[in-house]
């Protein structure tokens, strides 16, 4: 890891500014995902801009019929939060399933989106309750914000300020671990609301995706059994060192089955 | 007992040290004018080496210097050398290609190392490393084990077919009758899945050259510094061995990773005279996936012949053993002889044959690891033993039972002779402690929830306190296998003891200490104890195959015992009685039948102010040495019980229960026998659960190179273990102590691969046993 120039920015124009025009520089959140990236040369950024420097984009507000989370609260604040926990339980399951104790104390939702790994648990979330995500030029809806391996609709210079999440009806997460990392083999989240219902996977594929014929069926019928009888085709789903696409595409029925169930 | 004696729950003396941060690890050994070295390593599986082109590297800020393969060759320095022969069936020698310490003409393995740089910092080598430029033609790569001697490529050109050796141990003829006349004979293909050590604290060296003396000072993470030393003089350098000391301060975690001689060190001692500058390197996490020894890969067909009562009658076992890229430090004789001696297991088995190619590969060299040897001979006994008792529809525990060893000592079919042990006793301890009879009613309670549940068994055997020295070299060994030890009594009795034996996690600080403290009577505190520098201890063999205690600490034994022989003179002359009328006990020297007496720190000061001293008779000081060569093997044994449950949805295995009965002889500190036994289960479920080297078969990168793709077991992944012990005392060592390092590594695996077989309801699962891996067989199986 070569030296770097950290930045502490006076304000969300100042952030974007030292951004735009600077291909090496970075928003730096909790690091868990961006040092790690550079301590394997994996990225190559010489200029830090640090976002813990902007105090507004942290917290948690109840708004009306959403929960509204700054980018860069901490997973731990999210699992710990009674709002969340009595609003969107699954959401509070979910940022308390993310890494380890030290990952959570220090990695953050905006961070965490904005990285889009495959395998992350907050897109499952964002996706699998519509939630709209707000940066410092505009409101962009969960289904147009993941649009492949690690991209996203941000623009270059853009800053994820905070996540809207509409409250639902019943949601439930349930994420199978891979082993070795933790991260998710497979991850689904199911939601029933205002919007109807939303089946969100992440860990299967290139990118989080909803799992259309789960919906159809929980939306006939809400029960495990009905989410659990569908059978998914494994085309487009990820074979690597860690599961076949045949077992990913075994296990989202499974897994949609336990979350209708964890939903309640 | 006395509360810090034999047999106490000591606390660690190390530990305060160790928790409060105050380690001393190579990495934080710093020397004045300090260089670091980075190592260009190969990305290729197999390529020639065209050229090393380092001019613009060599540039680069702080570079000191850059050597290649040439430049060692130019030297006239040789490869690194293999510590045991193996002799193929056919008579003639295993191939032994060289093993150059920089590669010259051809890279062998993902890693293999090509080049080093120096520079002030670290950041500066590793910058200018990146920059060497390495001209390969890549060449394809041979990965598989079981194919390797019917691939294109050759790894060596000195061994085309890829074949190290083929080696056959105990009766042939005798096997194969067994199996023609047999009422039902088992049969069972496996893998013992290649595996990444992990010591927590990576490899590291850091060597210096001192002008003014001629003399080297390496310091090491190492498991064995005597040994080390000897290699790289002697075999390597041709440095003169008085003319280095090598110093492995504390080390953290080697399970035998840290025995061996390797590379990296030998071009740093090597280097280090000729840059005239300490030179430090730490290996990162991914050069310790890459570049430390592995353990295991193996794939065995194993059959097992038995008469119509389930009575073994003979064994056959075909073994091929992956040594990788080169033979490492001791890689012929752990799937030899360390894996054949021990395929009898607890069994009375009367012919035993086994026939084991060694291939080499263009992956990591293979070497010992925790059992070394011994796990996969367990597993090849434990899994066909299991698979019997199903194909006989007889009860695991039974089978067992019908077949164990009862009477002692007992000659093996493969060339061991047991002295002592309750095979019988242990797994009756086991059964009850893991209510094996309240089974069915548990596998039927976890049905109703949906879950299928297994128990398996696995009553393992092991051959440790390593080893005769004359037996050893009969069997290849090109060294000795005793211990040495010094007791140094102070003028105040207090005690400096030195020992052969290495501790990198095992707690030798503490359980030698209570030995010495027990034997002389006084406070635990009043004894330290040193080990790992060849510049204090007089020699060792080091810390590997579970022997510290039975090997290293009989040597103390026997140096504490001249102590108090020589105390015992310097006492009656004292006590103006004759040297046979003293007594020794609790640390008072007393004329038996009076209590005229004389404590040990009064005849410590004696021997060091000898005014009132037999001079005549009697040198001063107390001081003495031993060195002690064990007669026999020591043979821990014992069952382990494992029980799962298999959520069929997604094939996730869930440990319920597991249970460890051992017999490792006398019990000098049961805390610490605990942690051993908990440790090596950790790796003997992380094997049989979830870790696994995985190479790509095409390209031969390793894939499971950084924690992200290499699962080790966490606390979460295991439940709360059963230990309890049995004790027959080691009738050939003084301390009647037989070892427990490894056992929890060696006797696991087939226990959960057993019960894991027996939920899902097939002969084998591949290890590690993945969800998927278990979903899939319970697919097969409907
Ligand atoms: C050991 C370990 C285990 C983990 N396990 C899991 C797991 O189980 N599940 C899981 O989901 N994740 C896991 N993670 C990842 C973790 O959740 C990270 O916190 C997250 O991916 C990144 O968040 P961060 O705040 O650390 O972001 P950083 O690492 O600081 O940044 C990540 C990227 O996002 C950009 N960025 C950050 N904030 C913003 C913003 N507000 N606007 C625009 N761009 C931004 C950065 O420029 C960078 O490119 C794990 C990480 C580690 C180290």
């Amino acid at each position: 890891m070569q030296a770097i120039q950290l930045h502490q920015p006076a304000s969300l124009a100042d952030a974007a500014k030292l951004r735009s025009g600077n291909d090496d520089a970075r928003f730096l959140a909790g690091g868990q995902s961006l040092l790690a990236a550079m301590k394997l040369g994996l990225n190559s950024a010489t200029d830090l801009i640090n976002l813990a420097a902007l105090p507004d984009l942290a917290g948690i507000k109840v708004d009306g019929n959403r929960i509204v989370i700054g980018a860069m609260t901490r997973h731990a604040d999210v699992a710990a939060n009674a709002d969340v926990k009595r609003l969107i339980p699954a959401l509070a399951v979910l940022a308390g399933s993310i890494g380890d104790r030290q990952v959570r104390n220090v990695g953050t939702l905006g961070g965490s989106i904005a990285n889009a790994d495959p395998a992350s648990d907050y897109p499952a979330a964002v996706v699998g309750l519509g939630a709209t995500v707000r940066t410092n030029q505009r409101e962009i809806a969960a289904d147009a914000f993941f649009t492949g391996l690690y991209e996203t609709a941000l623009q270059n210079g853009e800053i994820i300020t905070a996540v809207s999440f509409p409250v639902p009806e019943k949601a439930g997460y349930v994420k199978f671990k891979a082993p070795a990392s933790r991260f998710a083999l497979v991850g689904v989240f199911v939601s029933k609301g205002t919007g109807g219902v939303r089946v969100a996977v992440t860990g299967a594929a290139g990118s989080v995706f909803r799992a259309a014929g789960v919906e159809a069926a929980l939306a006939g019928n809400w029960s495990a059994a009905a989410a659990k009888a569908v059978k998914l085709s494994a085309d487009n789903l990820n074979s690597d060192l860690h599961a076949t696409a045949e077992y990913r595409a075994h296990l989202i029925p499974v897994l949609a089955s336990r979350a209708v169930t964890a939903a309640g | 007992m006395k509360a810090d004696g034999i047999g106490a729950r000591v606390t660690r003396k190390e530990d305060h040290r160790f928790l409060t941060g105050n380690g001393q690890y190579t990495d934080d050994i710093s020397l004045p004018r300090q260089t670091y070295a980075a190592f260009v390593r190969s990305p290729h599986a197999h390529a020639k080496i065209n050229g090393v082109d380092s001019a613009s590297a060599a540039a680069m800020p702080g570079v000191v210097a850059i050597f290649t393969g040439k430049d060692i060759a130019a030297s006239g320095i040789g490869g690194l050398p293999c510590g045991w022969l193996i002799h193929s069936k056919d008579g003639t020698p295993m191939k032994e290609p060289p093993h150059h310490i920089l590669a010259v003409d051809k890279a062998r393995y993902v890693g293999d190392q090509v080049a080093v740089v120096i520079a002030e910092t670290l950041e500066q080598a590793r910058a200018a490393a990146e920059a060497v430029s390495v001209d390969y033609d890549v060449l394809p790569a041979v990965v598989d084990t079981a194919t390797a001697s019917k691939a294109k490529a050759s790894v060596h050109d000195a061994a085309a077919d890829n074949v190290c050796y083929v080696w056959g141990h105990g009766d042939a003829a005798a096997v194969d009758k067994a199996i023609a006349s047999a009422h039902h004979v088992s049969s069972l293909d496996i893998v013992n899945n290649r595996l990444a050590p992990n010591a927590i604290e990576p490899r590291a060296a850091n060597a210096a050259y001192d002008k003014s003396s001629d003399s080297y000072t390496l310091y090491v993470s190492n498991q064995n510094p005597h040994v080390e030393r000897l290699l790289m003089c002697a075999f390597v350098l041709g440095i003169p061995e008085h003319k280095m000391r090598v110093i492995a301060p504390d080390v953290g975690g080697g399970f035998g990773s840290k025995i061996f001689l390797y590379a990296e060190e030998t071009v740093l001692v090597w280097a280090s005279k000729r840059v005239g500058r300490p030179i430090k390197w730490t290996a990162d996490r991914m050069e310790a996936f890459l570049s430390d020894a592995h353990g295991r890969d193996h794939v065995t067909n194993v059959q097992l012949a038995m008469d119509a009562n389930g009575k073994f009658t003979g064994m056959k076992v075909t073994t091929t053993a992956n040594v990788g890229a080169y033979l490492s430090t001791f890689a012929s004789s752990v799937p030899t002889i360390l894996y054949a001696t021990l395929l009898a297991g607890q069994y009375t088995t009367p012919a035993i044959y086994a026939e084991v190619t060694a291939v080499f590969t263009n992956t990591s060299p293979v070497d010992a690891y925790r059992g070394a040897g011994r796990p996969e001979a367990t597993y090849v006994v434990e899994r066909i033993v299991e698979t019997a008792a199903r194909d006989m529809k007889l009860d695991p525990a039974e089978i067992r039972r019908r077949n164990f060893i009862t009477t002692f000592p007992y000659a093996t079919p493969v060339g061991l002779t047991y002295d002592i042990g309750d095979y019988p006793a242990c797994l009756d301890k086991a059964l009850k402690l893991a209510d094996y009879a309240g089974f069915p009613a548990r596998q039927a309670e976890a049905k109703t929830r949906g879950k299928l549940r297994g128990i398996g068994l696995s009553s393992y055997i092991e051959a440790c306190g390593l080893a005769p020295s004359n037996v050893a070299g009969a069997l290849g060994a090109r060294a000795g296998l005793f211990e040495a030890g010094e007791v140094r009594v102070h003028p105040t009795g207090k005690v400096t003891v030195f020992t052969g034996s290495h501790s990198h996690g095992q707690g030798h600080e503490t359980t030698f200490a209570q030995v010495v403290a027990d034997k002389l009577g006084i406070p635990i505190d009043d004894v330290d104890i040193q080990h790992g520098d060849t510049g204090k201890v007089l020699f060792g063999m080091g810390t590997y195959g579970s022997r510290s205690l039975a090997v290293g600490g009989s040597a103390i034994f026997k140096a504490v015992d001249k102590v108090i022989a020589k105390g015992k003179k310097i006492a009656a002359h004292l006590l103006e009685a004759a040297d046979t009328d003293i007594e020794f006990k609790d640390g008072v020297f007393k004329v038996a039948g009076t209590d005229k007496n004389v404590p040990f720190a009064n005849v410590a000061l004696t021997a060091y102010v000898p005014h009132n001293y037999p001079l005549d008779k009697l040198e001063p000081g107390l001081n003495e040495n031993a060195f002690y060569d064990p007669t026999n093997f020591t043979y821990p044994a014992g069952t382990h019980i494992c029980e799962v449950e298999v959520d069929p949805d997604t094939g996730k295995t869930q440990i319920v229960n597991f249970t460890a009965v051992d017999d490792f002889g006398n019990i000098i500190n049961p805390m610490i026998v605990e942690g051993q036994v908990h440790g090596g289960l950790a790796q003997g479920i992380g094997q049989a659960l979830l870790e696994g080297c995985v190479y790509d078969s095409e390209s031969g990168q390793l894939l499971t190179a950084t924690y992200m793709d290499y699962a080790m077991p966490r606390a979460d992944d295991l439940p709360n273990f059963q230990v309890a012990t049995h004790v027959t005392p080691c009738t050939h060592n003084p301390l009647g102590v037989k070892g427990c390092g490894e056992a929890g590594a060696i006797g696991s695996p087939a226990a959960l691969m057993n019960a894991i077989t027996h939920a899902v309801g097939v002969k084998d699962i591949a290890m590690p046993a993945t969800s998927e891996r278990v979903w899939r067989a319970l697919q097969g199986r409907a």
